[in-house]
Parts: structure tokens; C-alpha cells; sequence
């Protein structure tokens, strides 16, 4: 059964596509890779996804997922860590399927969050305030939040960007083990080696679907070079897009 | 001497009861505001929404006087008209808040003026435009005293969304979809928060009493709660103060109170201990860990 189904979706900003006509699905309970360069439209894919973006065209379906299932990790830069929250708080977010508007935390939700903190290795920070946390700390900081949510599908939108190697291992170890419990996981990346070595899928994009398969048959040169050689323009006198089912149809 | 200086005035004098009274609910519901206010980068849009709620109570003033509900309605009609349309228009076209705002409420000033001049009436703002918190009659003390309990109220039932989206809207755009009501419930707690205050300290200065003791707070916390709380004492104390200092010195309430608050603001950029001058200046031995 499809977690996510694409039908022809072109996802985008003001009429101007990041992703053309993508069609495909993603297995419940697959790891996907999603690669391209920058500006390919990784993480715009995975905001259409989380339902933070809407289509411009097609549709985007999730098999029997409510949106409550789905664990959406945005890269660290969208979140405002001036903001005078503590990292206990920030990660007990991740249970406001539970709580909701006025949920309490009681002493079950407490231990969660000690335990979801404790797990990425961050014992002893729960009190600090998130803008006195490095940037791999905060990506274990968003990793507990996601563990909290226990969702079904899990989005993580380069998780891994300038992060120690050990922290990198780390949050890894943690990807594979929810691919392990049997959830969905869909994680935008640049490190292809990572991606070869523990990915068992990948769609490669650039701004519209290069390839998607298992990743030892995707990850090829060829398609690398054609990723590269992406069209970046941004025009507002552009023609309206006429569907390229062929080139769809092809990915 | 110092009794007869500081506490006298109360004892001796009802209206200073009711404008301590008036300072403090204004100090406990407008203070939590002005802390979001700052923290979602919003201090100025403070200050916009208090020019937009002008036009609607000198629209009051013109169709019944001085009577403070009708100016109250008019402040609130304009303030909640242009607050909404700018937050709808922001949310839906991806308009910056403060460029949507700006546009708004500066249409709104126009519709003021221009109904005005249509009227061709020399009317006397000068108590919408400063305020008078010594002239407050019991009345005006209750509608302060009630918009309070209804911001704490509201604010209590949006805290949780309003916290979650200043410090990660897309997560909370994942989980739920209540960043968009809370937002606009924060803006109408603004709105109700500036005309509370125009009743005080006049439209012009309002926004003092939200913005300033969220200033200070930045400096002594790092803690929400605690931000909270020490905004909350901060702008009691610059109204208890600002009153005394006008009661001995016939200083216009509204200034007097705002006056004493910078004093604080400017102590609290010396001396605070989150960022504050003299700390970075002189931070200290580094500690261990």
C-alpha cells in the first residue's frame, strides 16, 4: 500500500513551478532519498507532502494518513531560536496530538519527553534555552521532537546539513530505526555516499522528476549530470506550461 | 513625608485609586501582549494599529461626544476592520504582515480624516490623543477592568498555538491549522489592549505601556514565563510611579507614566543581565561549563 501517491503534481511559488509533473508513489514503510541540487525542489516536494504547500496542479494523496500522522522536520533556519523557549518545552511540542490547545503534560508526558531528549543525547538540556544550542545540538533537539510524535511518516528536510559526523551517525542510527519500526520515511540529502550506503530508494530531482528507483540502479553518473544541468530560470513572461506527459511518464 | 509622598495621593484621593486601579489592569493584560508584540518582531505594528484605531473613535467622538463606549466601539471597528483585512490579506497573497498593515491602516487614517472634513467639525482630540487617566469615572474603569479579563481569558486559550508559531510556524501548520485564528485573535487582544490603553494614556502613547516593560523584560530573562512576569511588574510600577510623579508634579499622567517606564528601559539596557552594557562590558571570570 502507497503512503504518498503523486498524480502529475507540479508544486510551486506564485505560478512558477519548483516541481513539475511528478507522478510515482512511496511505499508504506520505505526510506526514500530525495537528491538534487540546490534549488531542485527537494524541500518544496516535501512541504506539498506535509500539506504546508498546496499544488498548483495534480494532487498529492496519503494512503489513509490523517495529517496528524505525518512528523514534518524543516531545516533548522525556518525556526526562530531567539525566541525565549526552553529545549524541554520546544520538544514536548512534538505532542500536541495528545495535549492539543489545553492538554496538561502530566507525569507519563513528562517522562516521554526526559526519555525523547535522553535518546538523542542531549541528557542535561533541557532547560537550555535554544538559542545557546550549536547547530548539530539543535538538529538532535528537532530529531526528539520527531521522536515524540511516533507519526507514521516522517519528513526530514536535510537533516543532516553541517553536522558533525558523530551527531550525523547518531541521528542516522535513529532514521534507520524508524525505518525498522515499519514507518515511512522520506529525507531530502546531499551526501550521495550517505545515500548509496543506507537508502534503499531515491528520487533524483531537479525541479522535475530525473529518476526514482532503488537506489543503486538511480544513482547513476548519467542522471547525476543531468540533475546538474537543470533549468534554473525563473521567468514571469514565461509561457504557460503545457503538461510534459512523456517526460513524466518516462521518470 | 515619604507616606504622605507615595501612598497619600491614594488614601486621600478616589480618582487616584481608580487611575492606580485602571494602570494596574492595563499592566496585567497590555504587558503579556507587548512581549509577543516584541518577540514576533511585531513592536511597530503595535504602534500602526494605534493609529488605525484613531480614525474610529474620532468617528465616536463625532457622532456622540465625549462618551467613551461610542469612541471605545469606533476604536475597535477600525482597529479590528484593519487588523483582519491586513492579516488576511498577508496570510493569503504572502504580503509581508507589516507592508499589508501599512497599507491599511494608513487607509483607515484617511477614511478618518476625510470623514472628518466632510463634517467640518472643529472637534477637541486632545483627550483621544492623550488621554486622561486621573478623569476615569467608575464606567470607563469597568470597561478597562472587563477588556483585561477578556485579553487574559483569550490569551490563555491561544497561548500554546501563539508560542509554537513565533517559534516554529511550519511545524505548527503541520500539526494543526490553529496558527491562523490564533494569530488573529492576537491581533484583536492588540486592538482591544490599544484602546484600553487610549482611554489612559491617549492613542499616542497606548502602545507604550505593552512595548516598553516587554523591553525591559528582554533584559533580566530569557524565560517566556518570566519575561511575562517581569513585564507585568515593570509596567505596574511605571504606572504607580508615573501617577505619583504626576499627582507631585503636575506632569500630564500619560507622559509621566511612560516617562518612568524609559527610565526603566534605560536601567535595564545598562544594568540587565541578559545583554545588558555593563554585563558585557564586564562579564566576569568565564565559568567552567
Amino acid at each position: 500500500m502507497a503512503a504518498v501517491h503523486f498524480h502529475n503534481v507540479t508544486l510551486g511559488y506564485d505560478r512558477h513551478p519548483a516541481v513539475h509533473h511528478l507522478n510515482g508513489e512511496v511505499a508504506s514503510g520505505a526510506l526514500v532519498a530525495v537528491i538534487g541540487p540546490n534549488g531542485a525542489g527537494k524541500s518544496t516536494l516535501l512541504r506539498g507532502i506535509v500539506g504546508i504547500l498546496r499544488p498548483l496542479d495534480g494532487s498529492i494523496h496519503l494512503g489513509g494518513l490523517d495529517s496528524r500522522d505525518i512528523a514534518y522536520l524543516p531545516q533548522s533556519a525556518e525556526i526562530d531560536r531567539s525566541f525565549p523557549i526552553s529545549v524541554f518545552d520546544f520538544v514536548a511540542t512534538g505532542l500536541w496530538r495528545a495535549t492539543g490547545l489545553f492538554g496538561g503534560i502530566g507525569k507519563a508526558a513528562r517522562e516521554k519527553i526526559l526519555r525523547a531528549i535522553a535518546s538523542v543525547g542531549l541528557n542535561g538540556f533541557e532547560n537550555r534555552p535554544l538559542g545557546t544550542l550549536s547547530g548539530g545540538q539543535m538538529q538532535r533537539v528537532l530529531f526528539a521532537r520527531v521522536l515524540l510524535q511516533d507519526a507514521r511518516l516522517i519528513v526530514l528536510d536535510e537533516p543532516f546539513n553541517a553536522i558533525d559526523s558523530k551527531t550525523t551517525t547518531d541521528l542516522l542510527a535513529l532514521v534507520k530505526h524508524w525505518h525498522g519500526e515499519g514507518r515511512t520515511v522520506l529525507a531530502a540529502l546531499h551526501d550521495m555516499e550517505m545515500v548509496r550506503t543506507h537508502f534503499s530508494e531515491t528520487l533524483v530531482l531537479a525541479r522535475g522528476p530525473v529518476a526514482w528507483g532503488p537506489t543503486a540502479e538511480v544513482l547513476t553518473p548519467e542522471n547525476l549530470m543531468v540533475a546538474m544541468r537543470m533549468c534554473e530560470a525563473f521567468d514571469d513572461s514565461a509561457a504557460a506550461c503545457a503538461a510534459d506527459d512523456a517526460r513524466s511518464q518516462a521518470a | 513625608m515619604v507616606y504622605d509622598a507615595l501612598i497619600g495621593p491614594f488614601t486621600e484621593f478616589e480618582f487616584m485609586r481608580r487611575a492606580l486601579a485602571a494602570v494596574i489592569a492595563l499592566s496585567l493584560a497590555g504587558a503579556p501582549i507587548g512581549v509577543f508584540l516584541m518577540l514576533r518582531r511585531m513592536s511597530l505594528v503595535g504602534d500602526a494599529m494605534a493609529h488605525a484605531i484613531l480614525p474610529g473613535a474620532a468617528v465616536g467622538f463625532l457622532l456622540s461626544g465625549l462618551n467613551l463606549f461610542v469612541m471605545t466601539a469606533g476604536g475597535l471597528i477600525a482597529g479590528f476592520a484593519v487588523a483582519i483585512l491586513a492579516g488576511v490579506v498577508a496570510r493569503s497573497t504572502g504580503l509581508k504582515e507589516d507592508a499589508s498593515l501599512a497599507t491599511f491602516y494608513l487607509a483607515s487614517l484617511a477614511l478618518g480624516v476625510t470623514i472628518v472634513s466632510i463634517k467640518g467639525t472643529n472637534i477637541d482630540l486632545l483627550h483621544v490623543l492623550f488621554g486622561n487617566i486621573l478623569a476615569m469615572d467608575d464606567q470607563t474603569l469597568l470597561v478597562v477592568a472587563f477588556n483585561a479579563t477578556v485579553t487574559l481569558l483569550v490569551l490563555a486559550v491561544i497561548y500554546r498555538p501563539l508560542v509554537i508559531e513565533s517559534v516554529d510556524p511550519l511545524f505548527l501548520r503541520t500539526v494543526s491549522r490553529a496558527g491562523g485564528p490564533a494569530h488573529l485573535a492576537f491581533l484583536a487582544l492588540v486592538v482591544i489592549n490599544l484602546v484600553n490603553g487610549f482611554q489612559a494614556l491617549g492613542t499616542l502613547l497606548a502602545v507604550g505601556l505593552m512595548i516598553l516593560p516587554a523591553g525591559i523584560a528582554r533584559f533580566w530573562s530569557r524565560d517566556l514565563t518570566m519575561m511575562i512576569c517581569i513585564a507585568v511588574v515593570a509596567a505596574a510600577v511605571s504606572g504607580y510611579a508615573g501617577l505619583v510623579l504626576s499627582f507631585q508634579t503636575r506632569v500630564p499622567s500619560g507622559p509621566a507614566i511612560i516617562l518612568v517606564a524609559t527610565v526603566l528601559y534605560i536601567v535595564s539596557v545598562l544594568f540587565g543581565r541578559v545583554g545588558g552594557i555593563v554585563r558585557q562590558l564586564f562579564p566576569g571570570r568565564h565559568l567552567e561549563a
